[in-house]
């Protein structure tokens, strides 16, 4: 079946070919990092977190978002996302291994990554996270192509894929919770010491995973002429809506309680966020196929510009354990492992997706 | 008295000789160096036994002076990178309000605001960093120390957002080019690791106080198990109202101030 992801036409190479020089700079500036050190990035003493765990941050919350599609398809019966079901797992191959990726690239001995599971220490969170992340890409990815494949055949997915399946359903919830949980229990940083943050946490990784699949599939019916359908597209917007409510809604409570409401950023994402959920729930707004699109990406954005600036750098700018304010900006070193490893990432989906409608387009053609 | 008690530390020190060799000589318990009769090697390390703490008489530090940090540094091959970013610490000077931000009394005396205070390691009896450090390679050891294994240490920082008191330092880029005047003593680290103080562990194996205590000119230092009733620093607990870090966040801290 793989195959089918090297066959393609003109732009379809264009978009691999830029793809790959974006991937090929951003080796070239980790390159330079693994050299140099981490000093190349703007973290320092007191900003031992920057972009990149941003990145795993939101990358976190989008694969384990995904599952939503799985639970409600399989378990929740809801037919209308089967053709859904395995973009979302794909969706989240490329979101876990876009999180392990900057794991690594965040590491300053990444050499040793493999540490992890030769020492493990099971009281950390740390740890779990790490080892249900790699559970869940691996069920992700199997399921996902061995759903593929069954359907290449025209014949019903074996028992044992629905049951690897069903397994990354409580990996997701782990994930989660656990990073959820993890980030919100660090006490050198004030600021995201509070329960909130765990609740917001999902709540805005299921809105932004959501609008993101919508994304994606209006996009594959753009270029592809694929359609995941409208019906599947109504039942992630619903999701997007109320996950997008809870997070606006805690958001603003956050801004009461703590200093975001001093971060231009943070300002700058609940406005686009309260937007984009004002958009998804007025029909008379959301029938109009550009508004629905911008709300869609504006949620995506107003929860990527959170954890980024908000979570992380945010986070940082506030008293950090040694009580002195150092603000934080990434190196354009930092910028270009960013773009490289989110070009993979993308990459990998673009192949996977298009071995999905090859095989969509054999069967019904 | 104080015979009795340099040996009484010397003989808890040299069970860190004795634990060190142990392994060292193999995994086989028969074989170990434990049959090696020296009457300071007579027991087993047992977890809990000996928690050493330190109690700081913030009163006796001088302004200025440095010889604490400085021996520190020294003994351990601290880099000295200048620039704020980078900077690495296991001791260091710190104000007041730094050092005790959560403390209630409002009105602090000009005189304690202009005082230094030293920050260090705690050697927390409940370590937030040895709990999410993924790879152990920040841990817990049996005589209350939490050391760092730099052989083992991937790097991820999570220590450090974990440590309330900001004690942990990362190696940003490679140390070695910032060590002054290197000592052979004591291991160099490699660029992307994390370190901190380490109780001066090195030291105590060899039935030597920390180095900061040593050098110390105003003996403004006690240290030593505080599990056992007679030793100096418990004498000095019992007689002076002390301090810790942050108490409230619970992660019992073994460095005391007298303020
Ligand atoms: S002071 Fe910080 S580094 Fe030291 S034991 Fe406590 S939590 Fe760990
Ligand atoms: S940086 Fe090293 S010591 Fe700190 S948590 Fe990571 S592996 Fe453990």
């Amino acid at each position: 079946m793989i195959e089918k992801a090297l066959k393609g036409n003109r732009s379809y190479w264009i978009w691999i070919v830029f793809l790959v020089t974006l991937v090929a700079s951003g080796l070239s500036a980790y390159y330079q990092q693994r050299w140099f050190g981490l000093t190349v990035t703007g973290m320092g003493r007191e900003a031992s977190f920057g972009i990149y765990t941003a990145q795993l941050t939101f990358l976190l919350g989008v694969a384990a978002s995904a599952v939503m599609v799985v639970f409600s398809f399989s378990l929740r019966r809801q037919k209308e996302l089967a053709k859904t079901v395995i973009i979302a797992l794909f969706m989240a191959v490329s979101a876990a291994l876009m999180s392990m990726l900057f794991v690594v690239a965040d590491m300053g001995k990444p050499d040793r990554v493999l540490n992890i599971i030769f020492f493990p220490n099971p009281r950390s969170l740390v740890f779990w996270d790490l080892l249900l992340l790699s559970g869940y890409l691996a069920t992700s990815l199997i399921s996902g192509w061995a759903m593929l494949g069954a359907e290449h055949k025209g014949v019903p997915p074996s028992a044992w894929v629905t049951s690897v399946m069903y397994l990354s359903i409580p990996l997701a919830f782990g994930i989660a919770t656990i990073s959820a949980v993890l980030y919100a229990g660090l006490p050198g940083i004030n600021l995201w010491l509070t329960a909130v943050l765990a609740i917001r946490f999902i709540a805005s990784a299921l809105a932004a995973g959501m609008a993101l699949l919508i994304l994606v599939t209006l996009m594959l019916k753009e270029t592809t002429g694929f359609d995941a359908g409208k019906e599947a597209r109504e039942k992630l917007a619903m999701v997007a809506t109320y996950a997008g409510i809870a997070n606006v809604l805690l958001l603003g409570v956050q801004f009461i309680t703590t200093t975001y409401s001093n971060l231009p950023w943070m300002w700058f994402s609940l406005i686009i966020g309260v937007v984009s959920v004002t958009i998804l729930l007025l029909p008379a707004l959301r029938k109009s196929q550009l508004l629905f699109v911008g709300a869609c990406t504006a949620l995506v954005l107003s929860v990527w510009v959170d954890k980024s600036a908000g979570l992380m750098i945010g986070g940082e700018l506030v008293p950090a354990p040694l009580g002195s304010i150092v603000a934080y900006a990434p190196t354009s070193t930092e910028l270009f492992v960013v773009v490289g490893i989110w070009s993979l990432g993308t990459m990998l989906f673009t192949a996977l997706l298009k071995v999905v409608v090859a095989v969509k387009v054999d069967n019904e053609g | 008295m104080m015979n009795e008690q340099r040996r009484e530390f010397i003989k808890k020190t040299a069970l860190g000789v004795f634990a060190g060799l142990g392994v060292a000589s193999g995994l086989v318990p028969a074989f170990s160096l434990e049959k090696t009769a020296l009457p300071v090697w007579d027991e087993k390390p047992v977890p809990g036994k000996i928690r050493w703490g330190m109690v700081i008489d913030t009163r006796q530090c001088k302004e200025g002076c440095q010889q604490c940090v400085t021996a520190c540094h020294h003994e351990h091959n601290v880099p000295a990178f200048k620039n704020r970013k980078e900077e690495i610490r296991w001791i260091w000077k710190n104000s007041y309000k730094n050092v005790f931000p959560t403390a209630t009394n409002s009105a602090v005396s000009k005189e304690i605001q202009n005082r230094s205070f030293l920050s260090l390691c705690n050697h927390c009896a409940d370590s937030p960093c040895t709990q999410i450090c993924p790879t152990g390679a920040t841990f817990k050891r049996w005589d209350g120390i939490v050391e760092i294994d730099y052989h083992r240490c991937v790097g991820c920082r999570f220590c450090i957002p974990a440590c309330p008191y900001g004690s942990l330092s990362f190696n940003w880029q490679d140390p070695r080019t910032a060590i002054v005047d290197p000592v052979t003593a004591y291991p160099t680290r490699e660029q992307g690791v994390v370190e901190k103080c380490n109780f001066c562990s090195d030291r105590l194996v060899k039935g030597l106080l920390p180095a900061c205590v040593d050098a110390c000119p105003e003996q403004a230092f006690t240290f030593g198990d505080m599990n056992d009733p007679v030793s100096d620093i418990r004498v000095v607990l019992e007689s002076n109202v002390t301090m810790q870090r942050k108490p409230e966040l619970g992660t019992k801290p073994s460095v005391f101030y007298i303020i």
